[in-house]
């Protein structure tokens, strides 16, 4: 199985690429971090995966299409293409600074969009593989706490479901993987309690089942589809009351 | 509930901590004192620092390199034994030396300097580690080995995590054949039977313990379940399915253990088995972690949480002082369904303050009742003392300065090499 991974050092990425190399997998990894790279391709290799290789792409500057295309070229076909690179950022800090809002839309959605567009491409000339893209719930409804990093998921999931409808006739799958709270270093800076907050291990776990079953959208952990629909029921009178 | 509790959920406590993202970053920036954290096992306050900060390895998750030929492994700190058993069984490797949970970081088995069921013929972990790589607050990070830099070598085994972080480590991993092991549990009588039994199995099997009903009086004192084994040899390697694990959701408002449930698990435990001798061949994790199949089983003594008090007799002392600590405690009507007896061999650790030393060592859980605990744990602690025994640090939560200090006398080299930024709660009660 050939694996592109794309922000490959982030915390789910690298505990879903445990759970496919302890398979055999071989893997591209795509990533900001020479270092963080080159340790996680010799993780990989312990771990049982065949190859790991690793390209720099910085997601954050126009650089990060030539050398996913370069990354592209370097594999023969690809079987699944996990996107998991992306900033969480202070939804204040982005209220009152407009560059470093259009620097996190850059990161989480332009180049996202650029990437995607590539990707689907070369499966589609494939004609089989999955597309998983790691998403939010924070995308589903825009909260007063953080509706520009929600909104800058939820161009992407518009996006993909028109994808899932173009590339479905092909037989290439596009999975959506909405996450919840998961203690990870990008969520380090919130604290942690009870048991809505999920490790990145399991979050791994759920991911290659989704795949595995070819899933269009998925929440992880599961019972946020029901938080969600709840949140997404609520009138906005109500809503915009609500100190969430 | 704290996000960084310690095992015996006693004392307690509201404890900060923050994580540590690579094994290749500088000593993280801290106001106050830190402490290394891994995955929170220490069953009492060596694993705590609730005036400061714990710093988690929990994200120092990966592997470096792995020689199949010699069968060294280098790895990152935080790595889990479950993690290594998952990655190594299958292609034939096993731990060289287990304790009883898997849940354990490598960081912190090297820093408690961990034993297991093979203690007589294997030692402690220190015995098959080639080396790791501690950073220091000053900024200093270097390698340390039995020959390079022996004394910070010699200070962090089984220091408690006060050297300094461990960031990686390179460990010896043992050839098996099988994920199985070749298991027998022998009904055995009183404490002289476990004595002969012990002998018996010292040099035919790898691995003995014994569990123990720890309210037995008078002839069936040391009374219980002998258990050995070795690693099978037909060739199977694969690891089974996992099987979806039994939780204990919620912690009850007062504990499941208590005297009646005590005395009908004790009772009802050792007349399960109905002949002398039951041999079969089990999986790996059932003989090695009969206790991780159940996750967060130290709810179940409740919002008090339980202590755990394991001592090491040495060997001309055992059965006398074994035999006194036993009657104390099924006196006292107190100790719990855990109570594992084992010998331990004449390998010493590589740490000035390792636990194990060649004698008999015994392990009780009691649930916490306040002073009346207390009281029964500080008269055991006379009975270790005067029959020159110590008592092991990762489970304690309670032991005084003078026991400490009287069991453990390098403590103070340790104090001399401690790193300035670290502390633990243990370290200020027991050394400050």
């Amino acid at each position: 199985m050939n694996i592109l991974i794309v922000g490959a050092t982030s915390a789910i990425a690298k505990a879903t690429a445990h759970r496919y190399a302890a398979n055999g997998a071989s893997f591209m990894l795509l990533g900001r971090n020479e270092q963080a790279l080159d340790d996680l391709s010799r993780d990989l290799i312990v771990r049982g995966a065949e190859s790991a290789c690793f390209h720099v792409a910085d997601f954050s500057q126009a650089g990060c299409l030539a050398s996913t295309e370069e990354a592209l070229a370097n594999v023969c076909h690809v079987d699944l293409a996990l996107i998991a690179h992306g900033v969480l950022g202070d939804q204040e800090v982005f209220q009152n600074d407009i560059e470093a809002l259009n620097n996190m839309l850059y990161t989480n959605s332009i180049s996202t969009l650029s990437i995607l567009t590539l990707i689907a491409n070369c499966m589609e000339k494939q004609g089989h593989g999955t597309i998983a893209y790691i998403s939010s719930v924070a995308a589903d409804r825009g909260r007063a706490s953080n509706y520009a990093y929600g909104a800058s998921k939820a161009i992407i999931n518009t996006f993909l479901q028109g994808m899932r409808a173009r590339l479905s006739r092909v037989g290439v799958n596009v999975l959506t993987i909405k996450l919840g709270f998961v203690d990870t270093p990008m969520t380090a800076s919130i604290e942690k309690k009870g048991f809505l907050w999920a490790q990145p291990e399991d979050i791994a776990l759920g991911i290659e089942n989704a795949v595995a079953k070819r899933k269009a959208v998925v929440y992880l952990p599961w019972f946020w589809r029901f938080i969600m629909r709840i949140i997404m029921s609520i009138p906005d009178r109500i809503f915009n009351k609500l100190n969430i | 509930m704290s996000d960084f509790p310690s095992w015996g959920r006693y004392p307690g406590g509201e404890q900060q901590g923050a994580y540590l993202a690579s094994r290749r970053h500088a000593f993280p920036a801290h106001e106050g004192s830190v402490l290394p954290y891994g995955l929170g096992r220490s069953y009492g306050t060596s694993c705590q620092n609730l005036q400061g900060t714990v710093l988690s390895t929990k994200q120092l998750n990966q592997f470096i390199a792995f020689d199949a030929d010699t069968g060294i492994l280098h790895c990152e700190a935080g790595v889990t034994l479950a993690e290594i058993l998952t990655v190594f069984i299958p292609k034939g490797w096993f731990l060289p030396v287990t304790p009883g949970t898997k849940y354990v970081t490598v960081a912190g088995a090297i820093a408690n300097d961990v034993h297991g069921k093979n203690h007589v013929q294997a030692g402690s972990f220190s015995c098959h580690l080639h080396g790791f790589y501690l950073l220091r607050s000053d900024g200093t990070h270097f390698y340390c080995s039995a020959t390079d830099n022996s004394e910070w070598f010699a200070a962090t085994v089984g220091g408690i995590g006060l050297t300094g972080i461990i960031s990686s480590a390179l460990i010896q991993l043992k050839k098996i054949n099988s994920r199985f092991v070749d298991s027998e549990t022998i009904k055995y009588a009183n404490l002289d039977e476990f004595f002969s039994l012990s002998d018996a199995s010292e040099h035919t099997h790898e691995y003995t313990a014994a569990w123990l009903d720890c309210l037995a009086k008078g002839e069936h004192l040391g009374r219980g379940h002998f258990i050995r084994g070795n690693h099978a040899d037909d060739g199977e390697l694969a690891l089974a399915k996992q099987k979806a694990k039994l939780s204990m959701p919620i912690v009850p408002p007062v504990s499941l253990v208590n005297g009646l449930s005590l005395r009908a698990f004790n009772q009802l435990y050792y007349h399960r088995q109905q002949q002398p001798k039951k041999q079969s061949k089990v999986d790996y994790d059932p003989f090695f972690y009969p206790l991780d199949g159940i996750l967060h089983w130290n709810r179940m003594y409740g919002k008090n949480g339980f202590v755990q008090y394991q001592c090491v007799i040495p060997k001309a002392q055992a059965k006398e002082a074994i035999r006194a600590i036993l009657q104390r405690i099924s006196h006292a009507g107190e100790g719990s369904f855990l109570v594992v007896l084992k010998m331990m061999g004449d390998k010493a650790g590589k740490g000035l303050l390792s636990f194990p030393q060649e004698g008999v060592t015994l392990a009780i859980d009691f649930p916490f009742r306040g002073q009346k605990t207390l009281a029964l744990l500080s008269a055991l602690d006379t009975l270790v003392l005067q029959a020159a025994g110590r008592l092991y640090i990762a489970k304690d939560a309670r032991m005084s300065a003078d026991v400490f200090r009287r069991s453990y006398p390098q403590w103070q080299q340790l104090e001399t090499m401690r790193d300035p930024a670290i502390l633990s709660d243990f370290w200020r009660k027991v050394a400050l």
